[in-house]
């Protein structure tokens, strides 16, 4: 990937750390999915500010033994999935979340 | 429930995680349903600022599934204001109301935050009989029109037919109006006692002719013959099993901030008011007791060919005076399935019991605090 990526959790949606996971649920068809630690990173990192590119080599490698370049394209069949759902939103410019941008707990 | 959803209650149950919880934000209502079990008169609901502050509490102590009901929840004026903070909080909001303020302006609303469901209690497909429920003239008309402007934005609507005796035959209409609507159909048929303990409009449940045909009808039940089959006894698994999500991975909270395990299931256990809402969840002793029964611990129950299978709720349990016992509703539901009266049903009907318990739940900021050694000594002496 030469271009960067950004990566915002949508507001259709409802969430909640359950220990390591998270669990997601669509508002918009009631579709549940749960992450799993490495996506529960990415998730939570997904502000629309931070290119995925730098949440991979600052919150994932840095967490886990794992080469950047193994877990940028990990990351990239992620979000490709969750956004497919209407889970997440891509751009390759900053996405500007609203006021009420749902906040994760911590 | 699917697989994935038993899997996360799997987890939550493990971790002590409340992952549902119903919120009531007020007892005010705009109808007066004949079997309603609450006092409708405010009596110092928490303020907006509390119950933001308590959203903030449960979703930090993974509360997922948020029921907010009441009474009336569009009788509160802030309704708007809290319902776009707990999607804030993200989470997964059900709603259950009448909908006769739900207008256009309301629903278009609805729509924009993204809940989950909308559940409307219709108990007639006829004005007549519904209204004669609801005690408001043209309640029908506004209920169905909000279902109707909800479903039109593609909201998943509930419709609950809650089954009395002015219902009783209404429930094949009710459904077939859900049809029509694109709506899902539930049908309940309890009606449970006043929170207070009053049970004097138990005498509006159908009787065990018209449960035995809800529980045979296929439409409802799916496979009646393994719906209603005869009970095998509970084995060591089912003698063990958790009872019900009350305590364990649900509770209630009302809206004047007092933590019930359930909304059927009065037992108070804290308030937010003066308590963290996790504090309560994970020391209070009264759920802490609800978590240690299994069935093996239910002297009346454990020994009943329906243990495995009945529907006993340990909340009406508790309203009939003890938790560990059993109640008396579902010995009459499982006699109307199965055919086979348990011996606690055979020896109720020889002696009835008396039509109101001394329970003390809903009340007032001002009496809670000099109620509450009262209320849990009462607690204590009813679930020992
Ligand atoms: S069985 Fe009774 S106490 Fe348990 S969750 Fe159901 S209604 Fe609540
Ligand atoms: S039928 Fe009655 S006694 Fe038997 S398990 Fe159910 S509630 Fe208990």
């Amino acid at each position: 990937m030469s271009e960067k990526r950004y990566v915002a959790r949508s507001t259709a949606i409802a969430s909640r750390v359950l220990g390591d996971e998270t669990m997601v649920m669509s508002a918009t068809d009631s579709t549940l999915f749960t992450l799993d630690e490495v996506a529960t990173v990415i998730w939570e990192a997904a502000d629309g500010a931070t290119p995925l590119e730098e949440i991979v080599t600052k919150k994932v490698c840095a967490q886990y033994d794992i080469t950047p370049e193994v877990a940028l394209k990990d990351a990239e069949v992620l979000v490709e999935q969750l956004a497919k759902h209407g889970l997440l939103l891509l751009s390759d410019k900053p996405i500007a979340q609203p006021a009420s941008l749902p906040r994760e707990t911590p | 429930m699917s697989s994935l959803v038993e899997e996360m209650v799997g987890k939550a149950l493990q971790r002590g995680i409340p992952l549902s919880v119903q919120l009531d934000l007020t007892y005010r209502c705009n109808e007066r349903c004949v079997h309603c079990y609450l006092d409708h008169h405010d009596h110092g609901e928490m303020t907006t600022a509390e119950i933001k502050d308590l959203l903030d509490q449960m979703a930090d102590a993974g509360v997922f599934y948020l029921t907010i009901s009441g009474g009336e929840i569009m009788m509160r004026r802030d309704f708007f204001e809290i319902l776009e903070y707990a999607r804030a909080r993200t989470f997964c909001i059900k709603l259950k109301t009448n909908g006769i303020l739900i207008r256009k302006k309301e629903a278009d609303r609805i729509v924009s935050l993204g809940v989950e469901s909308v559940q409307v209690s219709i108990y007639s497909h006829r004005p007549e009989v519904h209204d004669a429920i609801t005690k408001l003239p043209g309640s029908l008309a506004q209920s169905i029109e909000a279902i109707r402007r909800l479903r039109a934005h593609g909201i998943h609507v509930i419709m609950a037919n809650v089954l009395m005796v002015q219902n009783v035959h209404d429930y094949h209409g009710v459904k077939a109006l859900a049809a029509e609507l694109g709506a899902q159909f539930i049908i309940d048929p309890t009606i449970t006692p006043m929170m207070d303990g009053d049970r004097s409009i138990l005498g509006l449940n159908v009787d065990e002719a018209a449960l035995r045909e809800v529980f045979q009808n296929e439409a409802l039940t799916g496979n009646a013959e393994e719906f209603c089959a005869p009970p095998q006894g509970p084995d060591a698994e089912a003698l063990d099993a958790v009872p019900c999500s009350a305590g364990h991975t649900a509770c209630y909270v009302s809206p004047y901030g007092d933590v019930y395990p359930c909304v059927q299931f009065p037992l108070p256990s804290g308030n937010v008011r003066r308590m963290k809402f996790a504090d309560i969840w994970r020391d209070s002793p009264q759920l802490k007791e609800v978590r240690s029964i299994k069935l093996r611990d239910m002297p009346t129950c454990s020994q009943c060919a329906h243990g495995a299978t009945c529907t006993r709720c340990p909340g009406l349990a508790y309203l009939e005076g003890d938790m560990r016992g059993p109640s008396y509703q579902d010995c009459e539901k499982s006699y109307a399935k199965t055919g086979i009266s348990s011996e606690y049903l055979e020896a109720r009907k020889a002696s009835p019991q008396p039509q109101r318990l001394q329970l003390v739940q809903i009340q007032g900021l001002q009496h809670a605090a000099q109620n509450l050694t009262a209320r849990v000594t009462e607690s204590s002496a009813l679930g020992a």
